[in-house]
């Protein structure tokens, strides 16, 4: 809260200082603000730049080191026995005397010592934060000193602050590349973690997957076994059966909506279809644990198979259904984008409709339509609700629909929620799963770019 | 000879093509109907979709509720007179509703039966009437008749989702069925408006729990996440689009963030664990993480709808804005930021409504837990309204299942409204050129 208020503090500085640095420059031009470079208003907004963002600067820094500096310091101030605790029970300590300097209730007794540490925290911190106010309002308010000094009529306010402007935008433009970054690098990072525990050729071609380590030495049978074939099969045989359903519905749909239905319905049409795209996967996850599964169930069992209430046609099923408007409107556009001539060339020749959409407008829209299919592709595979929901939990190795299968997705999931550990494997594997993921993800979306820039026709 | 054969050729050659012909047509009506199987059964399917989940969520709308006459008998609240908030706190409410049922049903003997009585109601009831207690002191001493939930098996019993007797595995037995039947007769038992739902937080009853925790939730988390990406999606497509030079940078964070519209949700998720949490050692389960990775995962949406609209402003504007002394800086921010606005708001909205359906990445940072507080601030623990539907869908409960349709009802009732001010915005200010 006291942070907060700084900040407010600062900001309302800087607001001062906009008022002082506009009244300044049109004080020296003798109240005609022709005689300035640039608008007063710009020379506000550099005073007020000068100000507000060193004071941030030190606050953000500050909040970064200070939690860090305050537990080297209360750590090196215990006593000697403390000193020698292993790195895990200095943790365990350093957060009872905080707990304790809360007023939040300890498990155990506190002694003399905790407590004396934990008013050593205390002081430290309020030190901390008459530390912040001091410095931060001295730099903020130098900062406003020095920008309202620079004001004259003949300074080029505006040049400046757009420079500030610009720089902003570029350093907002780069928080893509380094969310890029960040994913790869966490995700490379615990994955190395992992194959020092697991060896990439068991992890890759191993074929039994059942992670759950043993969390004492001494217990039986858990051992853990980190073979991600299954996970693949079990993903790949769900994607399949989503392509299956999307494609030929997508495509047709596409087709019948750009080709054949008349104008009215394809505008009542293309935006129901597209509410398919914006339904939450959570709820088509329940409606496929719900009502699809038991329905397959059920079906299969009058036939007398035997179908798994967990079956991968369930979940392949429900997910295709949710696939097909990525295919279809993305497939749509290309459709249309096929120049009405060719279509007419065609007519000419003697061609119906169905015959020039196969053997002309198709081939023409090729490579947009292999790009849609390649997305939808990597949108299966990395779609995670429906499958949580729907798809079962065991790695089984089977190519039989009506079994369950289990998926990467499914699995990271799993691995990741609830109690954890950061060490073990079982933690670690889920980045490795979710590395494989990413780069598969990757590898079809460049496809899809690759296909549209280099094989796209283009007419006129 | 030439003409006898063409007289014996024409008409097999007239039939091969008109057989050919009708093939022709045959194939081209085949073609058109597969083309209106497949949007049929996109729309069946939807169909079907909306139809299960509103037929099992509108009996959510009501909760059954027992009348029951409640004595707040002093001597058991507070027997020594004091009026003390503590002590009325702490007082034995679960006896004034024993007694309520005893004396509505006083042949009822035995242990065995009096718990299978007092189950007819929710554990709810007593701490209901111990909040009615404490708002109002007055009670103490006096009678009232008083709606108080039944419990969640009551509840499915009575709106007839399970069947009563022995041999439903033991949720209504044979005596609390003619107990229930008989409450009803009086007019003691009936359907009523299920405010709960709407008012409270998460709870392991399903007749108790509601969904206004998640919905707190989710608008800390829509708040955190507009926060961050609309302001850095427009300053990046105000970058990208008019101010960029052409270069290998600019090319590369083009690239870059068209492949982050199409990486999975899971794995922002994974990067939210790993940095935010583990390195950044932000808390578990709140609202600001979920806001921060959800912001990232939408940044790319707003971006391209943000440039898009950018591109969709003509030239000329800009030219006459330059023409009359404008700095690159004011033609962008006095003119075409503000005709683009619609565009990149619209945009803005569905990249949100979007991030409101997200589930998955909020799994990986510990959004799934067991919450019953609404949340009052974005470090506090929090759940989203997707999230609720997971947990609630993978409940043992029956009743829970109706709770988990009427939260869907709910989500997908703020997507509608969401993609709604979308395309309200887009009529009312879009601009053609």
């Amino acid at each position: 809260m006291s942070h907060l208020l700084i900040i407010l503090a600062i900001l309302s500085l800087a607001a001062i200082g906009f008022r002082m640095g506009r009244g300044r420059a049109l004080a020296l031009a003798g109240g005609d603000a022709r005689a300035l470079h640039s608008l007063p208003n710009h020379y506000g907004g550099y005073v007020l730049l000068n100000c507000a963002l060193p004071g941030l600067a030190v606050i953000a820094i500050w909040l970064a080191v200070e939690p860090h500096a305050i537990r080297w310091l209360v750590l090196s101030a215990l006593p000697g026995d403390f000193r020698v605790l292993p790195t895990e029970r200095l943790g365990l300590a350093y957060d009872d005397l905080r707990n304790l300097a809360h007023g939040v209730a300890v498990n155990h007794a506190a002694d003399a010592v905790l407590s004396a540490a934990a008013s050593h925290y205390l002081a430290l911190r309020r030190i901390a934060v008459v530390g912040l106010v001091i410095v931060s309002l001295a730099v903020a308010g130098t900062g406003l000193w020095r920008g309202w000094r620079r004001v004259a009529p003949n300074f080029a306010a505006r040049r400046a602050v757009e420079r500030y402007i610009r720089v902003a935008l570029i350093a907002a433009s780069t928080v893509a590349v380094f969310t890029t970054i960040g994913i790869v690098l966490s995700l490379v990072f615990e994955t190395l973690r992992f194959f020092g525990k697991v060896t990439l050729w068991d992890f890759l071609f191993g074929l039994e997957w059942s992670p759950q380590t043993a969390l004492r030495a001494d217990q039986v049978g858990s051992s853990g076994s980190f073979g991600a074939v299954p996970i693949f099969a079990g993903t790949l045989l769900i994607s399949a059966i989503a392509m299956a359903v999307a494609v030929p519905a997508g495509l047709f749909s596409a087709i019948y909506l750009s080709e054949y239905a008349s104008r009215r319905v394809r505008d009542v049409i293309k935006p129901v279809l597209e509410i398919l795209a914006g339904i939450p996967t959570v709820v088509y996850g329940f409606f496929a644990a719900l009502t699809v599964a038991p329905l397959i169930r059920d079906t299969g069992g009058s036939f007398g198979l035997d179908v798994s209430s967990e079956s991968a046609l369930a979940a392949g099923l429900v997910m295709g259904i949710m696939i097909i408007p990525f295919i279809s409107s993305l497939s749509d556009d290309v459709i249309t984008a096929v120049p009405q001539s060719l279509r007419e060339a065609s007519y000419g020749l003697g061609a119906t409709q169905s015959e020039t959409i196969r053997q002309v407008v198709l081939p023409a829209a090729l490579p947009g339509i292999i790009s849609s299919i390649l997305l939808a592709v990597s949108r299966a595979i990395g779609e995670t609700m429906i499958v949580v929901m729907a798809a079962g939990l065991a790695a089984n190795l089977t190519a039989n629909p009506f079994q369950a299968v289990t998926t990467v997705t499914v699995q990271i999931a799993t691995l990741l929620v609830g109690d954890q550990e950061f060490d073990s494997a079982k933690t670690l594997a889920a980045f490795a799963l979710g590395l494989v993921l990413f780069v598969m993800t990757l590898g079809l979306n460049l496809m899809a770019l690759v296909t549209v820039r280099k094989y796209r026709e283009k007419y006129d | 000879m030439t003409e006898i054969a063409t007289d014996q050729a024409a008409p097999s050659a007239r039939r091969q093509s008109k057989d050919r012909l009708r093939r022709r047509h045959a194939a081209e009506r085949r073609f058109r109907l597969y083309g209106m199987i497949a949007v049929a059964v996109a729309l069946l399917f939807l169909a079907g979709l909306f139809a299960a989940i509103f037929s099992i969520a509108y009996t959510a709308l009501g909760q059954t509720e027992i009348a029951l006459e409640i004595h707040f008998d002093g001597a058991l609240i507070d027997p020594d007179g004091t009026r003390n908030g503590d002590v009325l706190a702490r007082a034995d409410y679960g006896a004034l509703v024993k007694d309520g049922l005893g004396t509505l049903f006083p042949e009822v003997k035995g242990r065995r039966d009096r718990r299978a009585l007092r189950k007819l109601l929710s554990v709810g009831a007593t701490f209901e009437l111990r909040d009615m207690l404490l708002a109002d002191q007055s009670l103490i001493g006096g009678r009232r008749t008083l709606w108080l939930p039944a419990s969640d098996d009551v509840d499915m019993y009575a709106k007839g989702l399970v069947a009563g007797g022995a041999d439903n595995g033991g949720r209504i037995n044979a005596k609390q069925a003619v107990w229930l039947d008989l409450l009803r007769s009086q007019g003691q038992l009936e359907q009523r408006f299920n405010w709960r739902f709407f008012l409270s937080g998460d709870s392991r009853e399903p007749e108790l729990a509601g969904i206004l925790g998640a919905a707190v939730g989710s608008l800390l988390t829509l708040a955190i996440c507009l926060a961050l990406a609309f302001p850095l999606g427009v300053m990046t497509a105000v970058y990208l689009q008019e101010f960029a030079p052409r270069n290998r940078w600019t090319d590369l964070i083009e690239v870059n963030i068209n492949n982050l519209a199409a990486v999975p949700s899971i794995v922002f998720g994974l990067l939210g664990l790993a940095v935010l949490l583990g390195f950044a050692g932000m808390p578990r389960s709140a609202p600001l993480v979920g806001g921060i990775v959800l912001a990232l995962m939408t940044l790319p949406t707003v971006i391209i709808a943000g440039r898009a609209a950018l591109q969709a402003v003509p030239p000329s504007i800009r030219d006459a804005a330059f023409g009359i002394g404008a700095s690159p800086m004011q033609v962008v921010a006095h003119h075409v930021l503000p005709l683009a606005m619609p565009g990149v708001l619209t945009g803005t909205i569905i990249g949100m409504a979007r991030a409101l359906g997200e589930t998955a990445p909020l799994l990986m940072i510990g959004m799934v837990a067991f919450i019953v507080d609404v949340p009052l601030g974005p470090t506090d623990p929090a759940t989203v309204l997707p999230v609720q539907v997971y947990l609630w869908a993978d409940a043992p409960e029956r009743a829970f299942a109706e709770r988990t349709a009427a939260a869907i009802v709910v989500l997908l009732a703020f997507l509608v409204v969401m993609n709604f001010a979308a395309v309200l915005l887009r009529r009312r200010f879009e601009q053609r050129w």
